[in-house]
């Protein structure tokens, strides 16, 4: 929009159309559920840790650990080595958990649901079928879904409210629940495996995280098993003024397959919103998942107010041989962005791969990229990043790459292009390559260009206004990440490409 | 803000071992630098810009302990009819060196403008320099603006008939120098600076390039061949519009070597080429900072770094392209490459690029492995034995970097370099 308005209006189009543009591009999820809350006190201290704790009745065990987790963090300092600027957050300013009170007790049927919540999944385009599970309904399960099944884990604020086709997956053997429940129903695997990709002092938002992280997803695949439908967790904060901490722990046991989605968004509101998740994945043996992300928080208005500050560590630990993971990664929203989802190639001929979208328009900043530590023999990575960068946002990528002496015949390839809409906005670059044996390969290639004027040519030519042919161009220029998404998403990544970028030219 | 308590304290140890040379005319510079120096503290293992080297040994206050070489190699750029500018451990040489009166440019020792009121060198002494200090801190460089002891201001005015040859001879196994050279290239003025030599067991050199427009310098520098000596180097240019800038580095050898480059394009239309190429062998490690910055339009840079490494060898580098907001059609490419000839050794890179301005074409390469197998083979195959072929590869691997020299003959003398280096190791 900002490039938008520096722009004059041309001789032949009225201020009506421009104003029309504009409208268009606004964000489509901006709107709030007005439903009745239940905060803890503002602020964070020991006694929230405590509180969190124990409105989730997690087990002793669980206290201690997150207490000491808030420990470490009072002695942390936030990190400023990223691309992003933003005022200091006060920290003690927010809520960290606030819940619908219709949510105090699981509802039963559809009509003990606050018709609110239900209202609040329509809008968000969640079939209805989904969406009476999703709102909590028993007995949902047993109608016929229609077309390919995705259950879904839907968190709200900072509860979640419903997870769909539970009995379905358990029947083969699959846990797929609330980590909250999963604290309380599967405490032996919890205790096993939290903490262990993502320690608790990793980084300052982790650590937070693991101090107030209030609820997220749990999945377990257990040996062999090809989890029949995708996963998926679909965040949503409403409440404001409050930061949301979810948890998201995967385990692929020996053997077994799953693919798993993330969505998310956001009201709009003028004050920023602080978004800190933590997401381990740990691979066993033979294991691979797939984990697609469509990052659509609210991303400001088009001056730069309000917005989520998204500040996430994701990591998976390819623990067993021949194990593979793959993100996949759509970031369109957030104000801020820094988010860097990793892979640890711990086991022999273990695989990781990493293709990303990142969009900034107006007074977006983003600096995400991702980690890929080679520890084993025969290890291969790859990574495919896009960054596209319009109005006035700063894009950066940033990654690493490492060999270790040990991680003989492994191989990495690695391309980030970036594209630039607009001489008001930024494209950069930060790679980090370290190889410490020979018998590796690595290539590493970047660029950073803008539209195609040609491209752009021929599109007009062929009729079509200026913002469609640049969706068109951009939609192509990052194909290689579109194709690699779960169909669901990579049509809906499409249109948001395009809708991202709607206002861009002048 | 206050600096940490081991850089401050490693900075006092630092500058308690050192004394202000009284330097007249650059007085005043040398203590802006000092002031710089006390407010960045040398630099330390956590700074992000020594990610990859230690500069521990950099700045302790007495130089290590670094054995001279000898060999009975013909002297590099022997063949080439050149003007001798001679150091020994960092200190000018009267009578090695050649009369310094050449067409076209003026030379003068820092030392004797000092006591002249009005000279150029005023002008641009210190001034890259703290140009260059942001957005890095390179506090090392500040150091030298501050303390160097020796060194040259070289006033190109016309194309001089010979290039300017800056030896660094080393004699004793505990010197610690610091030379500071500055180079001014008047429009349409034209010429060849090289350096070669190890000078000094620690050696700390900084030169400021100021190009106007439409001038022209071409660098080409061999880094001398002192197993144990160390270096750091730092080459700040400036260049007008229309102008020209190429520099080739050849290191082989040598415990620690940084050589940091910081360009800035500020005419439009200008080009400046940074080349590297280093052979390292066992205890070595070598460090390529760039730092390019496109301040103007339609100016292109290209860097090609290059290293072969082998016995446990580090390569690093760190290349920067910075493209400010109306630098429009700038051109910017760069390319770093190891080649690890065997397992112990490692390559550690880090190429950026920060871009703010749309209509350009950047792009950059980092690659990293071993030596083709299906290359060799060929090779082999053909009856051409395993070294030769291994040789003839690394050479051919090296070549790239050393195809930005456009001098053929200065181009030879560097490639007979590597092939006995080479030769050596076979």
């Amino acid at each position: 929009m900002a490039a938008l308005d520096q722009t004059q209006v041309k001789e032949g189009v009225d201020q009506e159309t421009v104003d029309a543009v504009r409208e268009v591009g606004t964000y489509k999820y901006g709107w709030d559920t007005d439903i009745e809350m239940e905060y803890a006190p503002k602020g964070v201290n020991p006694d929230i840790v405590r509180l969190i704790s124990e409105k989730n009745e997690e087990p002793e065990w669980m206290t201690e650990w997150r207490l000491s987790a808030f420990d470490r963090w009072t002695k942390m300092e936030e990190p400023t080595w990223a691309m992003v600027h933003y005022p200091p957050i006060d920290f003690q300013d927010q809520y960290y958990y606030a819940r619908p009170k219709s949510m105090e007790e699981k509802p039963k049927s559809l009509d003990e649901v606050d018709p609110k919540l239900l209202a609040t999944y329509e809008k968000l385009g969640i079939p209805l079928k989904e969406q009476m599970i999703l709102a909590g309904v028993e007995g949902a399960e047993d109608m016929p879904a229609e077309g390919r099944k995705v259950a879904v884990d839907a968190v709200f604020d900072s509860v979640s409210v419903g997870t769909t086709f539970k009995d379905e997956l358990a029947k083969h053997g699959v846990i797929f629940c609330s980590i909250s429940e999963a604290i309380k129903d599967h405490p032996e695997l919890v205790k096993k495996y939290l903490g262990t990709v993502v320690p608790v002092s990793d980084n300052y938002y982790a650590t937070l995280n693991s101090a107030v992280f209030s609820d997220g997803s749990f999945v377990y695949i257990p040996p062999g098993v090809r989890c029949p439908m995708e996963l998926s967790t679909y965040f949503r904060i409403n409440a404001e003024n409050t930061g949301q901490f979810e948890r998201t722990l995967i385990i692929a046991d020996k053997g077994s397959y799953v693919s798993y989605l993330e969505g998310c968004t956001a009201p709009q509101r003028d004050t920023a919103q602080l978004h800190a998740a933590v997401v381990e994945i740990i691979v066993e043996e033979d294991a691979e998942v797939k984990y697609s992300t469509v990052q659509n928080w609210f991303p400001g208005d088009e001056n730069g107010k309000g917005g989520i500050y998204n500040f996430v560590t994701k990591r998976a630990d390819c623990r067993g041989d021949r194990s593979k993971v793959m993100w996949t990664q759509v970031e369109t929203g957030s104000a801020v962005t820094w988010k860097y989802p990793s892979c640890i190639l711990r086991g022999n001929e273990s695989q990781g791969e990493f293709y990303s979208i990142a969009i900034t328009n107006n007074y977006q900043q983003a600096d995400t990229g991702t980690k890929m530590v080679h520890l084993g023999k025969n290890t291969k990575s790859r990574i495919v990043s896009k960054g596209i960068s319009a109005g006035k946002a700063q894009n950066t990528y940033r990654g690493l790459v490492s060999m270790h002496p040990k991680a003989k015949d492994s191989r990495n390839y690695t391309q980030c292009d970036s594209l630039l809409i607009g001489d008001k906005c930024g494209a950069h670059t930060v790679p980090y390559i370290e190889v410490k044996n020979n018998s590796s390969r690595v290539e590493h290639e970047a660029t950073t260009s803008k539209v195609d004027d040609d491209q752009l040519f021929y599109c007009r030519q062929r009729g079509m206004d200026e913002e469609e042919a640049v969706a068109l161009v951009v939609n192509g220029f990052c194909k290689d990440v579109l194709q690699a998404l779960p169909m669901e998403f990579a049509m809906e990544a499409q249109q948001l490409v395009a809708i991202s970028l709607e206002g861009s030219v002048g | 803000m206050a600096l940490p308590q081991a850089k401050q304290t490693a900075t006092e140890e630092r500058l308690a071992s050192l004394t202000m040379p009284d330097a007249g005319c650059t007085r005043a510079a040398r203590e802006d630098a000092l002031a710089r120096v006390l407010e960045m503290g040398l630099p330390g293992r956590r700074d992000e810009y020594w990610k990859y080297t230690r500069p521990d040994t950099l700045i302790s206050p007495e130089a290590p302990h670094a054995a001279l070489f000898l060999s009975d190699e013909e002297t590099l750029f022997g063949e080439i009819d050149r003007l001798k500018i001679v150091f020994i451990d960092g200190v000018f040489s009267a009578e090695e060196s050649d009369d310094l009166e050449l067409e076209g440019v003026n030379i003068d020792r820092i030392e004797d403008i000092c006591c002249k009121d009005i000279h150029w060198a005023k002008e641009l002494y210190g001034v890259l320099e703290a140009r260059g200090q942001s957005p890095v801190q390179r506090p090392l460089a500040a150091l030298n603006t501050a303390f160097a002891g020796d060194g040259v201001a070289i006033h190109v005015t016309g194309k001089p008939s010979k290039p300017i040859s800056l030896i660094y001879r080393h004699a004793s196994e505990t010197s610690d120098a610091m030379l500071h050279h500055i180079v001014r290239v008047e429009s349409g003025a034209e010429v060849t600076i090289l350096e070669n030599g190890p000078a000094a067991s620690r050696f700390n050199k900084c030169m400021e390039i100021d190009i106007a427009d439409n001038g022209t310098l071409h660098h080409v520098r061999a880094q001398g061949r002192d197993h144990e000596r160390r270096a750091m180097t730092h080459m700040f240019t400036r260049l007008g519009a229309v102008s020209t800038y190429k520099s080739f580095t050849l290191t082989a050898n040598g415990v620690l070597t940084r050589n940091e480059q910081v360009i800035e394009l500020t005419g439009d239309d200008a080009v400046a080429h940074v080349a590297g190429a280093c052979v390292g062998d066992g205890d070595f490690h070598h460090d390529d900072t760039v730092f390019i910055t496109h301040d103007a339009v339609n100016c292109e840079s290209r860097q090609v770094f290059k290293k072969v490494l082998r016995n446990g060898a580090t390569g690093v580098f760190q290349g920067k392209i910075l493209v400010k907001a109306g630098a429009q059609k700038t051109d910017g490419y760069q390319i770093s490459q190891s080649l690890l000839l065997d397992d112990d050794s490692q390559f550690l890179a880090k190429p950026e690029l920060e871009i703010y301005a749309d209509d350009v074409a950047c792009s950059h390469g980092s690659t990293s492995g071993a030596i083709d197998e299906t290359a060799l083979f060929y090779l082999r195959s053909r009856g051409v034995p395993h070294k030769d072929a291994t040789n003839m590869l690394t050479l051919a691997f090296l070549a790239e970097a050393v195809d930005e020299i456009e001098d053929s003959a200065l181009a030879e003398e560097i490639v007979t370099r590597l092939e006995g280096w080479l030769a050596r190791r076979s």
